[in-house]
């Protein structure tokens, strides 16, 4: 077996045992950080998907994340109050289910990403950072002064929304099912890394005049895998959302855009696993450097520092050494 | 005759006060290599792009395959069937030689917003990409990765993608460079043979390879073409030898 492939199933194996024994130990407190590395490594695999594969340096994917969990927010605030979301022209709802949240937040945050993709693109370098940033802020400030949703203070949700057969509000329960979304997500970017899609996308990142010979138009591509990468970040925000039962817009903040990005820089950019340990790093880290120190964000720093400068492919570019191009 | 498959007419760029492009006209017809030579910044790599859509002219047209191509994008006319090489390679450096031949089918077939297959395992364009490598001699560097290649491999697996394209015309910006004197012999003895099928826009300072090459040659010297004709002619027409030929090894 590969050494990627190794570490890849050593690190699933890892984030399903922790949660497992802890589950056993009877401590809840260690699945819910569990949780909290699964969400972050969707929403940090969904940036990737940009990042990693399309070179698309995004600092705004916190409106992704932001979209998604307001997507659940508002859906289980009308449920929980009886109100409908609309009355006219025809009547919304809200829902306390989370397959149908799910679906909100993927197609809510992939249209926001089709309609910020479809004006940033058109830039490249520090201007893509820096609009995909006021993007971000804009819908920082949206929701900060929007008070139908509680603006500064955020939306309480009171019961985790349900999932068919099983019980959401038991941590293990819960975990496992953002566990499965984690893998499906992980396969099914697997597989579009490897496709015609990817090849191109790739390809694109590496050399657009190349493609350009080729016949084939860099935006486009690039705007696809915006999209993807949106959608992907939505669904994991609805599920952070729905784990601490609180929406604010913190969620769309910059800092949290930083955070995604801090995933996969620690993880390994264009990894497709490299999330995964990016985040299961953060989490670590934050848990057992912010037991030392209220200030720990600087070690953090001077950690991200060593990896920038020393170790640019992160976790897995130091474990499992370059990516092999022909697999 | 039959009708040229590309028509440059009258095409002139200028940047600022410089004319880098003036009123130049030359056309590729089915069947022939036709070579464009000039010295250092004679504007070679001005005409190539306005032909390929890197650049807009200032005035003048270009007719590919009997359409006006002038306002196209890059991509457009590559998939209208303009078959390219760069000057400076232009691969996809982390990709592997056979990735970067699979990439240029995948571009030829178009059907590229297919997310869920292996790529690498499709049969039809790992054999388009195989038989392309085959032909310029590469077939059993595949596997490489394209950044640890030789300059002149490079050159070789610019223009294996440019056959994956199956092309009407191909455009090669100075295909010989660095290929040293066995790759070169090779290279003219290939593209020798694929003229018959495929038209060839020469651009190229390998002196050796335009006359042993070229059924016609146009001459660009300071942003004009100052002569065409074939290699007998071009040999012995003044003008040329007094700007260009007498001025020693321009390359």
């Amino acid at each position: 077996m590969k050494k990627e492939t190794l570490l890849n199933v050593a690190l699933m194996t890892l984030l399903l045992a922790v949660p497992i024994a802890a589950w056993i130990a009877d401590e809840p407190f260690t699945i819910t950080l569990a949780t909290r590395v699964v969400v972050f490594a969707i929403a940090g695999v969904g940036l990737n998907f940009a990042l990693g594969f399309g070179g698309l340096v995004s600092f705004g994917h916190a409106v992704f994340f932001g979209v998604g969990g307001y997507a659940m927010g508002i859906l289980a605030y009308h449920a929980q109050t009886y109100t409908s979301l609309l009355e006219w022209p025809f009547v919304i709802e809200g829902t306390k289910s989370m397959p149908v949240i799910w679906l909100v937040a993927i197609i809510v945050s992939g249209l926001a990403a089709l309609a910020i993709g479809t004006l940033s693109l058109r830039t490249t370098g520090v201007y893509f950072i820096m609009i995909t940033l006021a993007f971000g802020q804009m819908f920082y400030y949206f929701a900060i002064s929007w008070p139908a949703y509680g603006g500064e203070d955020g939306l309480s949700i009171y019961v985790r929304n349900g999932f068919p057969g099983l019980n959401t509000m038991d941590p293990i329960q819960f975990f496992a099912i953002c566990y499965v979304l984690l893998l499906i997500i992980l396969f099914g970017v697997h597989r579009a890394a490897h496709s015609s899609f990817g090849l191109m996308l790739r390809a694109a990142r590496q050399n657009e005049e190349r493609v350009q010979a080729i016949g084939h138009i860099p935006y486009r591509l690039y705007l696809t895998a915006f999209v993807i990468s949106g959608a992907i970040t939505g669904l994991s925000g609805a599920l952070f959302a729905d784990l601490n039962r609180f929406v604010s817009p913190t969620m769309l903040s910059w800092q949290t855009s930083g955070e995604i990005m801090i995933f996969v820089i620690l993880g390994g950019v264009g990894r497709v696993f490299g999330p995964v340990a990016g985040a299961a790093l953060f989490i670590l880290l934050e848990h057992t450097l912010g037991g030392l120190s209220e200030f720990w964000q600087i070690y953090l720093g001077a950690i991200l520092l060593g990896v920038v400068l020393f170790a640019r492919g992160g976790l897995y570019g130091l474990l499992a050494g370059r990516e092999v191009a022909h697999d | 005759m039959t009708d040229p498959i590309l028509d440059v007419r009258g095409i002139s760029k200028s940047f600022g006060g410089l004319r880098a492009s003036n009123d130049i006209s030359l056309d590729l017809r089915p069947g022939e290599i036709h070579a464009l030579i000039g010295p250092n910044g004679a504007g070679k790599s001005t005409l190539i792009k306005q032909i390929t859509g890197g650049l807009v002219p200032d005035s003048g047209s270009v007719h590919f395959d009997g359409q006006d191509v002038s306002r196209l994008s890059t991509a457009a006319r590559a998939r209208l069937g303009m078959g390219r090489t760069f000057q400076i390679s232009s691969l996809a450096m982390d990709y592997t030689v056979l990735q970067n031949t699979v990439l240029g089918a995948l571009g030829h077939r178009g059907d590229t917003f297919r997310f869920f297959n292996h790529v690498m395992t499709d049969a039809d364009l790992v054999a388009s990409a195989q038989s392309a490598l085959r032909q310029v001699g590469l077939e059993e560097f595949y596997n490489l990765r394209t950044a640890d290649l030789s300059h002149g491999q490079r050159r070789q697996l610019e223009v294996a993608v440019a056959l994956t394209l199956e092309p009407k015309a191909f455009l090669m910006d100075e295909p010989m460079a660095g290929l040293g004197a066995e790759g070169s012999r090779r290279l003219v003895g290939f593209l020798d043979t694929l003229r018959q099928k495929t038209p060839i826009l020469l651009v190229e300072h390998d002196m050796d390879a335009v006359f042993a090459l070229a059924d016609r040659i146009s001459v660009l010297v300071y942003g004009e073409i100052i002569a065409t004709g074939s290699a007998g002619e071009i040999r012995s027409n003044p003008m040329v030898r007094s700007a260009y030929l007498g001025e020693g090894d321009a390359a």
